[in-house]
């Protein structure tokens, strides 16, 4: 047995805030072999950016290694010199980063950048770096690789951006890449790309992987081991197959179990939750017309069809899944349908009216306002950062109701937080001291405070943590059922859609390319599109061996 | 080539949307001149004891008994000819007098302005990679120290310090030592005139000449400059693509210059249009201290005197100043920022 690459003994890592010493890593271990793969797994919090920071020693000013150490091919690297540290970053272990274009400097070309890191490591020339460089594209197989050497980093796709991420990080052919959330952000099909790429890169080079995801389904597919994360502990580690097939630590297990698969239903998501009681609605009586009604909605942005001739219903009680990937048009034609800007063609009929005339400025005056609410993706840039929860849920009610400060308001709010589940204690906080899930209550309460009809949802849950979804989605779905609460809710998580909604509309390029119940869709994709989509998503079977994972 | 055409079609656009602007300041300028109290016509009759019939007179000559409209319309197509009219207290057209203490003026203010860039940015960046630590204490010092002492004062001071004290400075009255010759007037520009003509004995006079009062000037615009580098590197030090840049071992420098620096200028460059202008119409305080032949202290003049011309010229003047530094700014914002597209 060779010496480990890496060896993670007892890291302990604190940060100082301004309430004093926090500590954010309790004493973790792991060890990594060359050419290994390892997922570290775990929800927001859980320290898993701390320890790939603190491996690679790039902690900013705030944090500080407590104890342990960290040993890399058999040096303890934990009190080098930053000299040292400098040469052995990007040649021995490097990194790639969520939100790629971030990642890169806005102001140099692709090229330079490359060139930068190979030149910061290797005595070589110009000329030389550059033909480097334009190899390394090649190996990421960027498109026309010669015309992007002298792109801007504004000028590509994310997609692309995570690509010259990767040809920087490989560069130097280190034997460790740290990957943090490599396609967080990204859309599934670009995700599998991008992830197959790296998992084929890494291979042909012998690299060893840490892979630092939120994503059960995508650390499944690519690690051969995983560590959970919990609170700055690791709570379970390792091989990929024997940690799903039969997890320890509960923790792990409600992970899984919260983890959406493609058989998982709602009531599988939050166990221990309670049942969600089936609500017997009386039948529609007969002759009434679907709740909202889209007609040929077409959106034209400098010439291009952002929507193009989209026509779909949704009845009173139902449920729709708007999917599709970034530039798919599905933002844009929710936002027509919630009125927020306007169509360039076609109507939106709302229980029998034209509302697709009304301009989208005046909407706040029509009383289908009241009706037709919205739930917003980022639950803290939707709230006022100096609204408290209570001001935010009785907004709505103040502007659309008219309605003053006193008892009935108060009763109102209180009765949506209620419906919410957000506890009448944190109606006097302010975002920032409410967390993720709280805040995202708070977006509900303040989307049902007004009694609508029908709910947007424009990706409700992205921003979240699978488990706080998972209660989110239970939530949304019993307002659904009590209320008679109408739900379109665009996503691009299709398993999401499949358990939320009874009808599904697959957009491409703003047009759809299949419509129909989300059952059936699921089941039997009738357009290629959909099956590509569906074949991306990296799923688990907990019971079953992962059938499809490529072998690194 | 195709990048040179949509940088000069947008340069002349523009231009061409900046003219509005540049009406409306005549315009304001020309009304407020008349509304303020003062009677040229008086002031420039002959004497005190001058009468009414000779004050009259004048009037008429000057076209100040028409309507106000008429005199205005009659000042536009004066404008729109290149003709500013006669300074009454040169005497001369003040087109010639602009062009002969402009240079002057744009000579000191070009000079104090790459003297403060030249200090506050590595100021800046010095603060911004230690915050807290006392070298950052003592640029926040300094700063506030430049905008509180009035430029009067810090001019004083500094004549005090190096003329009087040490005897480095020379003389610090105008230009050049009077009894001096002046370089031959090519661009106006004494450091450039000297320079093409190969005097370099009189160059350095000049230049000796000019560092005092570029200095005082210097040091009133270094806080706006280095704040704002130092709050822009502190923003951009903590953005992702440092992070990458560290994470992938790029030297030190090659991370502060090429990575950070780059990026933190750009809102540093709009800073530095506006102080630029600014500083050239405002500077009317250090001419005067340092008796200084520059337009501020000829127009503060005219306007104490009651002479229209010269202050109408001026305002238009720095309103042109202002629009084409802007544009100017722009340009270099485009050519540093891939992101801004030059169409």
């Amino acid at each position: 047995m060779t010496a480990p690459l890496l060896q993670v003994e007892d890291l302990k890592v604190d940060f100082s805030t301004r309430n004093g010493i926090v500590r954010a890593l309790h004493g973790i271990g792991f060890t990594l072999h060359a050419g290994e793969t390892l997922g570290i797994v775990g929800e927001s919090g859980s320290g898993k950016s701390v320890t790939s920071l603190a491996v690679m020693r790039l902690l900013d000013r705030a944090g500080r290694i407590a104890g342990g150490r960290v040993l890399f091919q058999g040096r303890d690297i934990t009190r080098a010199a930053p000299g040292d540290l400098r040469s052995l970053r990007g040649a021995a272990m490097s990194m790639i980063f969520q939100n790629p274009r971030a990642a890169l400097n806005p102001i140099r070309t692709v090229a330079q950048q490359i060139m930068d890191v190979l030149r910061a490591h290797r005595r070589i020339d110009a000329a030389e770096a550059r033909q480097q460089a334009l190899d390394l594209l090649k190996a990421v197989r960027i498109r026309d690789p010669e015309r992007r050497m002298s792109a801007y980093p504004n000028e590509l796709s994310g997609g692309m951006c995570q690509r010259v991420m990767i040809a920087m990080a490989i560069a130097c052919e280190p034997a460790l890449l740290i990957a943090d959330e490599p396609t967080t952000g990204l859309d599934v099909t670009t995700q599998k790309v991008v992830m197959d790429l790296l998992a084929g890169l890494t291979a042909e080079r012998g690299m060893a992987v840490i892979l630092i995801t939120h994503d059960l389904g995508l650390a499944a597919r690519y690690c051969g081991a995983i560590a959970v994360m919990e609170q700055g502990r690791i709570v379970e580690q390792g091989p990929t197959e024997a940690l799903f097939r039969d997890a320890q630590h509960p923790y792990t297990r409600r992970l899984i179990a919260a983890s959406p698969t493609r058989r998982s239903t709602l009531a599988d998501l939050a166990q221990g939750a309670p049942p969600v009681e089936p609500v017997s609605r009386p039948p529609p009586p007969p002759g009434t017309g679907p709740l909202l009604e889209v007609q040929k909605l077409v959106k034209l942005y400098s010439g291009t069809r952002a929507v193009d001739d989209v026509s779909f219903t949704i009845s009173a009680g139902g449920s729709l899944g708007l999917v599709g990937e970034s530039g798919s048009g599905k933002t844009t034609l929710s936002r027509m349908i919630c009125r927020l800007i306007d169509a360039d063609g076609g109507d939106v009929v709302f229980q029998g009216e034209s509302i697709g005339h009304i301009p989208a400025r005046d909407f706040h005056k029509a009383p289908q306002r009241r009706d037709v609410q919205i739930v917003f993706q980022d639950p803290t840039d939707s709230l006022n950062p100096r609204f408290t929860a209570f001001d935010s849920i009785a907004h709505p009610l103040r502007r659309l109701e008219g309605m003053r400060d006193g008892s009935a308001l108060t009763a109102r709010v209180t009765e949506a937080a209620s419906r919410a589940g957000l506890e009448p204690a944190l109606l006097g906080r302010f975002p920032h001291q409410l967390s993720g899930g709280q805040k995202a209550r708070v977006g509900i309460a303040r989307a049902v405070a007004p009694r609508p009809k029908l709910l947007l949802l424009d990706e409700p849950t992205a921003a979240l943590d699978v488990s706080i979804q998972a209660v989110i989605l239970q939530l949304l779905d019993r307002l659904r059922r009590e209320d008679d609460l109408a739900l379109l809710f665009v996503s691009h998580d299709l398993n999401v859609v499949r358990m939320m909604c009874d009808q599904m509309v697959v957009l491409q390029a703003g047009k759809i390319v299949e419509a129909g119940p989300s059952m059936r869709v699921f089941e039997a994709p009738g357009a290629e599109y959909t099956r590509t989509l569906l074949d991306a998503i990296p799923h688990f079977e907990p019971n079953a061996a992962p059938a499809d994972r490529v072998d690194a | 080539m195709k990048t040179f055409l949509a940088i000069l079609r947008r340069v002349g656009r523009r231009l061409l949307f900046s003219l509005p602007a540049l009406l409306g300041v005549v315009v304001v300028t020309f009304v407020l001149m008349r509304v303020l109290p003062g009677d040229p016509a008086v002031f420039f009759a002959a004497g005190p004891s001058a009468g009414k019939a000779e004050i009259d007179e004048l009037r008429h000559q000057m076209g100040l008994d028409k309507p106000m409209p008429v005199q205005l319309v009659r000042y536009l197509g004066d404008v729109a000819t290149g003709n500013l009219g006669r300074s009454l207290t040169t005497g001369q057209p003040v087109v010639a007098d602009m062009r002969a203490r402009l240079p002057a003026s744009l000579e000191l203010t070009c000079t104090a302005l790459v003297i403060a860039l030249f200090l506050s940015i590595p100021l800046g960046v010095a603060a911004a990679l230690r915050p807290g630590s006392p070298i950052d204490h003592g640029v926040r010092m300094l700063c506030t120290l430049g905008v509180c002492v009035p430029t009067f004062v810090s001019g004083l001071l500094l004549i005090y310090v190096f003329y009087y004290l040490l005897g480095w400075a020379p003389d610090p009255t105008a230009r050049i030592d009077i009894f001096a010759s002046t370089p031959p007037d090519i661009t106006g520009f004494y450091l450039i005139d000297f320079a093409l003509t190969g005097d370099w004995q009189g160059w350095w006079a000049a230049f000796t000449q000019l560092l005092l009062p570029a200095f005082t000037m210097a040091l009133f615009v270094l806080a706006p400059l280095a704040r704002m580098t130092r709050a822009s590197m502190l923003a951009v030090l903590g953005s992702d693509f440092i992070r990458t840049a560290n994470a992938l071992g790029l030297k030190p420098l090659r991370i502060v210059v090429a990575y950070a620096l780059r990026n933190a200028l750009l809102p540093v460059l709009t800073i530095t249009g506006i102080v630029f202008s600014t500083m050239l119409g405002a500077n009317v305080l250090v001419e005067k201290v340092f008796s200084w032949p520059g337009v501020a202290s000829y127009a503060l003049d005219a306007l104490l005197a009651s002479d229209y011309a010269p202050v109408q010229a001026f305002v238009l003047l720095m309103a042109t100043i202002f629009v084409l530094v802007n544009v100017l700014i722009d340009i270099l914002y485009g050519v540093a920022d891939p992101r801004v597209s030059v169409e």
